[in-house]
C-alpha cells in the first residue's frame, strides 16, 4: 500500500470515504511532512489545531455518511487568498500578521466541499513575480533541484504538490502564476476562464486578469477541485459570470480522436530552449499517437503580449495597492512627521522592491498626458490579441505549446534583472490577456533533469476540452507520477 | 437676460451632489443611516479590507434614471464606473468609484420660474459615484480620528452648464433642483446633514468677452449661504479685476461667520488623479425595459403636474407653481379642490392662511393640524354663503389651536352663520339710517367713506354675521331709493 502522501486527491477521498483512514490521520500525516520539508519554504502559516478541527468535522460529515467527493482530504492556500482562520500576507511585510474577518469565496467553497485546510503557501508578493524571490518571506526551493527557483507566483503551491506536502493546492494566475510554477515544478494546473471563480477574497494584483485555479499531481485531481471552486458569486463579485460550475470529472475519458491541436507558430521562435522544444515536441507526437491532429496556427501578437500585459497589470495594480497605507490595516510606519511622511515610510517599508516598481510602472502609464499612449494603447492590443485566439480556435480545438521558454532557472540567476523575468512570461501571458482557460502539464524531463511541461490552452469555457487532453495524455505516459529524489 | 453688475456680467455653473435614499450603499450593503456611532456602518467592502469588491446598488441605478427623467435627459445604455486614484485617510481604498467618461444620465434641462420670468439650465451630466468618509480632528490631540460610516454612500453628482447669470438665478435653481430630487424621492435633501450639497462655479466678465476665470465655491449646504457666498464672490473677483489683479483658478470655502471666501487650493496644486475603467465593475447597462419601468413608477413631476393645475382648475400660473413645491402640499391642494369644488378660493386659502401658519410654526404640510377634507368643508361654507370671509378665519383658528374638528359644529357654537333674513337686517339698517344722519348727509353730498363707514357700523352690530355685499345692495338701495 503506498503512502497516503503519494495517493492521488481522488484516491485519498476514496479511502477516506470506505473509512480506511480517517480526515485527522490524513490531515496529521501532512501536518508532519509539511514540518520534515519546511526547508522548502513552501509554507507560511499552520495551524495543527485549526488543521485537526477541520478534520474531525469532516470525519464527522463522513460518519454521517456523506459522500462529497472531497471530503476531509486536504488543501493549502496560496496566501493571497484571505482566511479567517490562518493569517494572510499575500507575501508582504505589507500584512504582516494581517487576519481577515472572512473566508475568499474560494477557500469558503473547498471548505464546504469539506476539505482540510493544511496552511497558507508562499508566493510572490503580491502575487508578482515569475520565480517566487520576490516573497518577503524567502525563496521557495525547488525540490527537484533545491538550488532553482519553483517560478512563481504560486510557487508555494506548486513545491507543496511537488513535495507531496499538500495532495492539491490552490493558485492563482494573473499572467502564467499557475502554469508557469507548474511548469518547473511538473505538475498539474489550470486557471479557467476568466469569471469562472469568484474573486472575492483573493487579494488583487490585476483585477481583470486575477483568476483562481487548483494545482495538483493530475487532470482528474485538478478536475475535481476546479468542479468545486468555480461558480457565479454575484452579490461579491461583480465580475464573476453567471455560469454555473460543472462536474469536470464528467468531461474526462473521452476520445481524442480527430482533437485537433493548434501548434502557434510563434511559440516555437529563438527563444525557446532546445530541451524544452524536444520534450514538447514529444508531447506533440504523443498526442498524435492518442488520434489527434496537429495543426499550425498563428497567434501575431504573441511577442507583444508581454509589452500589454506590463502596462496594464501595473496599472491595475498601482491603484488595487492604494489601500495599504497604514491607515486602517497592515503595517504602518513607527515614526513620522505628518500624514505624507506616514504614506510614504509606510509604503516604502510594507512593498517590497518589485512590488514598488510595478506601483511606479502603473502609476506613469495611468498619468494624464500618458493614458492614452500606454493604457488606452495597451488595451486595443489586448482585443487584438484576443481576436488571433478567436480566429485560431476556428482553426483548432485547443493550443498547445511549452508553458515557459527554458526550465527552471537558478535561484538568484536572474539578479536584478527584471526584465529577464518578464521576458519568460511570454507564453503564459497571451491566455491571461484574453480570459482563455489555460493549463500546464508534465510532459518530460530537460537540463539538469528539471521538468518540462506542456501548456494547453481552451477556447473560452472550454475547462472539460483541456482536462480531458490532459487526462488522456496523463493515462499515456508517467510523466505527472515522477516524484523528486529528495523528499520520498 | 443677464443683469451687469458694476459692468460685469456673472456666469454660474454648479456641481451638486445629491445622497441617494437607498437604504445601503452603493458597493456594499452596509445600512446608510446617519448619525450612527463611528465606523459601526462600515462594512469590509467600505473598510476596503484586501479581497474585498464592489457590487452595485441597483436603487442607486434606478435612482440615477428616475432623476434623467425628471429632466428628460439620455439615459446612457452603457455607462462606465472609473477609479479616481488619490490618498486621503477617510477614502478606504486609496480611490474613489465614480463614473469619469462615461455617465449614466447625459443632457437634460431644469426649468423654473426667476419672477415671472420662466428660465432653463442646461445639465451637462450626472453621474453616479460614492461618497468618502469623514475625518475628525476636534476629537483627537494631536491626531485625526477616521468614520467610515459614509464611505460608501450613494451619489448622484449633477452637472451644469454655466448658465446662472445672477446669484437670485442660482439660488432658484438649487431650489428646484432641490424639488426635483425631493419630489421624486431620490434623496432626503436634508441639507444640514449633507444630503444636498452644491459646488458654485462663479466667475464674471464684460459683456461679449470670453468667459472669466472661475473660483469653485464648495459645500454650500443652505439657500442662504449659498445665496451670501455668491454674492461676496462676486464682489470680490469684480473688485479683483477692477484692482487690475487677475482671478486665479481655485477651490475657495465660504466662512458663514465672516461672510467671506477663501481660497483652500488653487490650479497648481491640482491632483493628478489618473483616472481609469475599474475592472471590478463591468459597464452599467440600463435596458430599455428597465428605463421604462423606472418610469412607471415615478409620481407625476411638478412642472407637469402644475400645468394640470392651470388646465384642469383653472388656476393661475403663479399658483400653480407655488402649489406644486412638494408633493404633500400639492395631494393636499387637489384632496382640497376636489372635495370642496372650489379650486380658487381652496388655493387662496392654502396659500395664505395655512402657508403663513406653516412657516410661523416651521412645520410642513404633512403636519399641519388641519386635514385638506376639513379646510375643503371650511372652503364650501365660504362658497355657500354660508360665513363670509372673516367669519371663516375665525373658524379656521379654531381648527388649527384644534379648539374644534368640525367645521359646522364651530360655526354653530360660534355663532357665525351669516345673517341671510333680508328683514331683520333691513331692520338694524334703517335703525343705523336713523342713527347716523350726519354720515348719510355726507353719502348724499357724494362722499364714498361715509357708505363705508356705514357698512362697517352695520357688521359691527351684526356682530360680522352679515353677509357684506347684502349688507352693500341693502344699504345703497335705502340711501338712494
Amino acid at each position: 500500500m503506498s503512502a497516503l502522501h503519494d495517493l492521488s486527491v481522488a484516491a485519498l477521498a476514496g479511502r477516506l470515504k470506505a473509512r480506511e483512514v480517517s480526515a485527522v490521520e490524513v490531515a496529521q500525516h501532512f501536518l508532519a511532512r509539511g514540518g520534515a520539508h519546511a526547508g522548502l519554504g513552501a509554507f507560511l502559516a499552520t495551524d495543527p489545531e485549526v488543521t485537526l478541527a477541520q478534520a474531525r468535522a469532516a470525519d464527522a460529515r463522513i460518519a454521517a455518511g456523506e459522500a462529497a467527493p472531497l471530503l476531509g482530504v486536504p488543501v493549502a492556500h496560496k496566501d493571497i487568498f484571505v482566511t479567517r482562520d490562518f493569517p494572510t500576507t499575500a507575501g508582504s511585510k505589507m500584512l504582516e500578521g494581517y487576519r481577515s474577518p472572512f473566508d475568499a469565496t474560494v477557500v469558503r467553497k473547498l471548505a464546504e466541499a469539506g476539505m482540510v485546510t493544511l496552511g497558507k503557501l508562499n508566493c510572490d508578493e503580491f502575487a508578482m513575480g515569475s520565480s517566487n524571490e520576490n516573497s518577503a518571506y524567502g525563496p521557495v526551493k525547488n525540490p527537484w533541484d533545491t538550488s532553482r527557483i519553483p517560478g512563481g507566483s504560486s510557487g508555494g503551491s506548486a513545491v507543496a504538490v511537488a513535495a507531496r506536502l499538500a495532495p492539491a493546492a490552490t493558485g492563482t494566475d494573473t499572467g502564467g502564476s499557475i502554469r508557469q510554477p507548474a511548469s518547473f515544478c511538473g505538475i498539474t494546473g489550470i486557471k479557467p476562464t476568466y469569471g469562472r471563480a469568484s474573486r472575492y477574497g483573493m487579494i488583487a494584483y490585476a483585477s481583470s486578469l486575477d483568476q483562481a485555479g487548483p494545482m495538483a499531481r493530475s487532470a482528474e485531481d485538478c478536475a475535481l477541485l476546479l468542479s468545486a471552486l468555480c461558480g457565479p458569486d454575484p452579490d461579491r463579485d461583480s465580475t464573476s459570470l453567471d455560469v454555473p460550475s460543472e462536474d469536470f470529472t464528467r468531461a474526462l475519458g473521452g476520445s481524442l480522436e480527430g482533437l485537433r491541436i493548434g501548434v502557434p507558430k510563434e511559440f516555437f521562435g529563438e527563444g525557446l530552449a532546445d530541451d524544452v522544444r524536444a520534450a514538447i515536441e514529444a508531447a506533440l507526437q504523443q498526442y498524435e499517437k492518442l488520434g489527434a491532429r496537429r495543426v499550425e496556427v498563428s497567434l501575431p501578437r504573441t511577442e507583444l503580449s508581454i509589452p500589454v500585459y506590463y502596462i496594464i497589470a501595473p496599472a491595475e495594480a498601482s491603484s488595487n495597492l492604494s489601500r495599504f497605507d497604514g491607515v486602517k490595516f497592515g503595517h504602518r510606519a513607527k515614526q513620522y512627521t505628518d500624514l505624507l511622511d506616514m504614506y510614504r515610510k509606510t509604503r516604502a517599508e510594507g512593498f517590497g522592491e518589485e512590488v514598488k516598481q510595478r506601483i511606479m510602472v502603473g502609476t506613469y502609464v495611468l498619468s494624464h498626458g500618458y493614458y492614452d499612449a500606454y493604457y488606452l494603447q495597451a488595451q486595443k492590443v489586448r482585443r487584438m490579441i484576443a481576436d488571433d485566439f478567436r480566429r485560431a480556435f476556428t482553426e483548432c480545438d485547443v493550443i498547445a505549446g511549452p508553458a515557459a521558454p527554458t526550465v527552471a532557472w537558478k535561484l538568484g540567476e536572474h539578479g536584478n534583472d527584471p526584465l529577464a523575468d518578464y521576458l519568460a512570461d511570454i507564453f503564459t501571458l497571451p491566455a491571461s490577456l484574453a480570459g482563455l482557460p489555460g493549463m500546464c502539464l508534465p510532459c518530460g524531463f530537460g537540463a539538469g533533469g528539471m521538468p518540462v511541461g506542456l501548456q494547453l490552452i481552451g477556447n473560452w469555457f472550454q475547462e472539460g476540452r483541456l482536462l480531458n487532453a490532459a487526462h488522456a495524455f496523463q493515462q499515456a505516459t508517467d510523466f505527472h507520477l515522477q516524484q523528486p529524489e529528495g523528499v520520498q | 437676460m443677464s443683469r451687469l453688475v458694476q459692468g460685469y456680467e456673472v456666469v454660474i455653473g454648479f456641481e451638486t451632489h445629491a445622497q441617494l435614499s437607498t437604504r445601503s450603499k452603493i458597493f456594499s450593503r452596509a445600512p446608510t443611516d446617519f448619525g450612527a456611532e463611528p465606523n459601526t456602518q462600515a462594512s469590509a467592502v467600505d473598510l476596503a479590507l484586501p479581497g474585498t469588491l464592489p457590487v452595485m446598488n441597483k436603487g442607486a441605478v434606478e435612482r440615477a434614471i428616475a432623476f434623467g427623467l425628471a429632466v428628460n435627459a439620455h439615459i446612457a445604455p452603457r455607462s462606465v464606473f472609473a477609479r479616481k486614484n488619490y490618498f486621503y485617510p477617510d477614502l478606504p481604498k486609496g480611490y474613489q468609484i465614480s463614473q469619469y467618461e462615461i455617465p449614466v444620465v447625459q443632457g437634460g434641462v431644469v426649468e423654473f420660474y426667476l419672477g415671472d420670468e420662466k428660465r432653463s439650465v442646461r445639465l451637462v451630466r450626472a453621474h453616479l459615484e460614492e461618497d468618502a468618509g469623514k475625518s475628525l480632528h476636534e476629537d483627537f490631540v494631536g491626531q485625526s480620528g477616521i468614520d467610515l460610516n459614509r464611505a460608501g454612500t450613494p451619489l448622484l453628482e449633477i452637472v451644469t452648464e454655466p448658465d446662472m447669470r445672477s446669484t437670485e438665478e442660482a439660488v432658484a435653481y438649487a431650489k428646484e433642483l432641490h424639488k426635483i430630487v425631493t419630489w421624486i424621492g431620490i434623496c432626503d435633501g436634508n441639507m444640514q446633514e449633507g444630503s444636498f450639497r452644491c459646488d458654485a462655479n462663479v466667475s464674471v466678465r464684460k459683456p461679449g468677452q470670453p468667459l472669466g476665470t472661475r473660483r469653485e465655491i464648495k459645500n454650500l449646504n443652505s439657500f442662504r449661504f449659498m445665496q451670501q457666498a455668491i454674492d461676496y464672490e462676486i464682489r470680490w473677483q469684480i473688485e479683483e479685476l477692477e484692482d487690475g489683479r487677475a482671478i486665479e483658478q481655485a477651490t475657495v470655502l465660504f466662512d458663514p461667520d465672516t461672510g467671506e471666501t477663501r481660497a483652500m487650493r488653487t490650479k497648481e496644486d491640482a491632483a493628478d488623479y489618473r483616472y481609469f475603467p475599474d475592472p471590478d465593475l463591468p459597464p452599467l447597462v440600463v435596458a430599455p425595459e428597465w428605463v421604462e419601468q423606472v418610469r412607471a413608477s415615478m409620481p407625476e413631476l411638478p412642472r407637469a403636474m402644475a400645468a394640470r393645475f392651470v388646465a384642469d382648475y383653472g388656476l393661475p400660473e403663479y399658483d400653480a407653481t407655488t402649489l406644486t413645491q412638494s408633493p404633500a402640499m400639492a395631494a393636499y391642494f387637489e384632496a382640497a379642490a376636489r372635495s370642496s369644488g372650489q379650486p380658487k378660493l381652496a388655493s387662496n386659502w392654502i396659500m395664505g392662511e395655512v402657508s403663513r401658519r406653516l412657516n410661523a410654526q416651521e412645520i410642513d404640510i404633512g403636519q399641519a393640524p388641519v386635514p385638506a377634507a376639513t379646510l375643503a368643508a371650511l372652503v364650501g361654507r365660504i362658497a355657500d354663503g354660508t360665513i363670509s370671509n372673516s367669519a371663516a378665519r375665525q373658524v379656521f383658528e379654531a381648527l388649527w389651536s384644534g379648539e374644534g374638528s368640525n367645521v359646522d359644529a364651530l360655526i354653530e357654537a360660534k355663532g357665525l352663520k351669516q345673517m341671510n333674513d333680508t328683514g331683520e337686517l333691513e331692520k338694524i339698517l334703517d335703525g343705523i339710517i336713523a342713527a347716523n344722519p350726519d354720515n348719510v348727509a355726507q353719502f348724499k353730498a357724494g362722499k364714498d367713506k361715509a357708505f363705508n363707514a356705514l357698512v362697517g357700523q352695520a357688521m359691527k352690530a351684526t356682530k360680522g354675521k352679515a353677509n357684506p355685499q347684502q349688507v352693500n345692495e341693502l344699504l345703497r338701495r335705502k340711501l338712494q331709493g
